[in-house]
């Protein structure tokens, strides 16, 4: 399907993380990566290899991790602490709210293998809160990128930011997006598709999930709008509300619970804009989630081209 | 400075620390009075910081871990010239920098802390970045007994260990109480020298109240490719008879009539210091 639209397969973003990062480590000697065991996971084998003196591994120990990305980040160094997202955003939350937000580091987390890339490990190993919990914490960005130009543009940013940031990947193969003349810039999304019908906000790996049912949509005369919105927080409240007030339905598509993530912040954006538009928030449900793949997983929640057209659908066309 | 000022400092400090836990209406002053002795002897012998270049990259780095004793750093820091001593008044109040906790607002403190088990990791951290540049800056932080338990602090022992940090010193401002307390009542992490010698460290027990064991200690790092801990014998709410070895006094301001009463305590020793010269 991806391929009618013209779409062609890149690498997983973990890996165009750990390509990037080495990059950005050639050409500045204070970038560092930080690992928790995590280094295979991470795909940051061969980036030990090569930048040996800028590479710090604490072992199966994730607070430390980040207290340690921390303290490097206040003595001048660039860190960009690794750790499977489920672990890194779950036991180490407090060192993130305290050594990294609340002391203002410029330090960046990057959670691997986030969402349910893990899914058939079991729910010990997904990452479905991450977005709550650093939501609800102060001075820290949130960016979930959908394919490999998001993810370089994501650790670009990063690392030419002072401030803390939160960068989440996925570990599956990503269809490539976008097209050579976009921009990326953290906080501002990227429009895929246009049209007034509905629109599909989507962050992360279920971004092309929406793009081909707004394609599948189209077919049937519904014109479907698709927001890349790889910035969680800041959300970009004005592609939002415009939107809210330009489209009939909005849905909000995400690798996340449904309860504190990308769709309830678009909700409140909408509210306080005044929208009482039809609404949708397109997640993991808040039960004991399923166990598979990821695409078993997407498909038992209906983060598909099938279940967003159908919910898109249901929303546009009321029975 | 020798031991004599020394020692004349840390009377006025402890007056300074008590007075602006009685101003405010609250603070940690058992603690508070514990450390003095310590940050007296590494601000006044051992760091090489300055108020005027504070973001000297060469500068030492202190953290203090237990970030609850606060108001003793805020009045060294005072003392060294880093803000007006006035602005302690503000402790506690509205949009005051001056929290209950170390905060990098405040000129001198490199970084917020005071949820525990969370100093020594971000020492390690800036320990590292100091190996990695080749920096001649040292890494202090201060950590309570009590705070040990927290098992993070392990994680960043074993890393420091492991990366053989001999520019990494961390001081256990070992007080035996906390807030429950005696801390081998409330769950014992003892033989805390045993423990960090298992993690790679190299340990020196110190009287936490004797300037002069206190300067051989933190003069250099102990071992040469070993992180330092310096276990510090100290007496929680030393200095004031009453406040002494109490866990009651762990969180809490003392009345009019106890702070007065304090005041008498410490210009009596200040006086028969002098007396003694």
């Amino acid at each position: 399907m991806a391929e009618s639209l013209g779409l062609k397969m890149g690498r997983a973003n973990l890996e165009e993380f750990a390509a990037t990062l080495a990059d950005l480590a050639r050409a500045d000697g204070n970038v560092v990566a930080v690992t928790s065991d995590s280094r295979g996971s991470g795909k940051l084998g061969p980036f030990g290899q090569e930048f040996s003196g800028q590479l710090v591994e604490v072992g199966i120990a994730e607070q430390n991790l980040v207290g340690i990305t921390a303290g490097l980040a206040a003595a001048g160094k660039r860190p960009f602490g690794v750790s499977p997202a489920c672990f890194l955003t779950a036991r180490s939350l407090e060192q993130i709210k305290n050594d990294v937000c609340y002391s203002d580091v410029p330090a960046t987390l990057v959670g691997i293998s986030a969402g349910v890339s893990y899914g058939a490990l079991g729910s010990t190993h997904h990452s479905l809160h991450d977005f709550a919990a650093l939501r609800a914490i102060h001075n820290i960005s949130i960016l979930a990128p959908a394919d490999n130009f998001e993810t370089r543009g994501a650790i670009h940013a990063a690392a030419a930011s002072d401030k803390p940031m939160y960068v989440r990947l996925g570990k599956a193969a990503t269809y490539s997006l976008h097209g050579s003349e976009t921009k990326f810039e953290a906080g501002k999304s990227i429009p895929l598709r246009d049209g007034n019908d509905a629109v599909l906000i989507a962050t992360g790996e279920t971004v092309i999930h929406a793009l081909l049912a707004a394609g599948q949509l189209a077919r049937g005369g519904i014109a479907c709008r698709v927001i890349s919105m790889h910035t969680v927080k800041p959300l970009d409240v004005e592609a939002v509300v415009k939107a809210g007030r330009e489209c009939r339905a909005v849905l909000t598509v995400e690798e996340h619970s449904i309860h504190g993530g990308l769709g309830e912040a678009c909700a409140a954006a909408l509210m306080q804009d005044g929208r009482n538009v039809a609404f949708r928030i397109i997640g993991i449900p808040d039960e004991e989630t399923v166990t598979g793949s990821q695409a078993d997983i997407f498909r038992h929640y209906g983060i598909t081209m099938e279940g967003l057209s159908e919910a898109v659908t249901q929303l546009v066309r009321p029975a | 400075m020798t031991d004599y000022a020394l020692a004349l400092k840390a009377i006025q400090l402890r007056k300074k620390t008590l007075e602006a836990i009685f101003e405010a209406g609250a603070g940690h002053t058992g603690g508070g009075l514990s450390c003095i002795d310590i940050l007296t002897v590494l601000y006044h012998r051992i760091l090489h910081v300055s108020p005027e270049n504070p973001s000297d990259p060469d500068r030492d780095r202190y953290v203090q871990s237990k970030g609850h004793s606060v108001e003793a750093l805020y009045a060294v820091l005072a003392d060294c010239g880093f803000f007006p001593e006035s602005e302690l008044k503000t402790i506690g109040r509205y949009r005051s920098h001056f929290v209950g906790h170390p905060t990098r607002h405040v000129p001198g403190i490199e970084m917020n802390t005071g949820a525990l088990g969370h100093g020594l990791s971000i020492a390690a951290g800036m320990a590292i970045a100091g190996k990695m540049d080749r920096a001649p800056y040292r890494v202090f932080t201060l950590l309570g007994d009590g705070e040990l338990a927290e098992g993070s602090n392990w994680e960043a022992a074993m890393a420091a260990g492991h990366y053989r940090l001999d520019n990494l010193t961390a001081i256990v401002d070992h007080n035996t109480l906390q807030i429950t307390g005696r801390t081998r009542d409330v769950c014992s992490n003892e033989p805390l020298d045993e423990k960090f010698r298992a993690f790679g460290w190299a340990v020196v027990t110190v009287n936490g109240h004797d300037f002069a064991q206190l300067t051989a200690a933190l003069s250099k790092p102990a071992e040469q490719g070993k992180p330092t801990c310096v276990i510090a014998n100290t007496v929680k709410g030393k200095g004031v008879s009453f406040m002494e070895d109490v866990a009651r006094w762990h969180h809490g301001a003392p009345s009019q009539t106890e702070f007065a009463l304090a005041l008498i305590e410490l210009d009596a020793a200040e006086a028969v210091l002098e007396g003694n010269r």
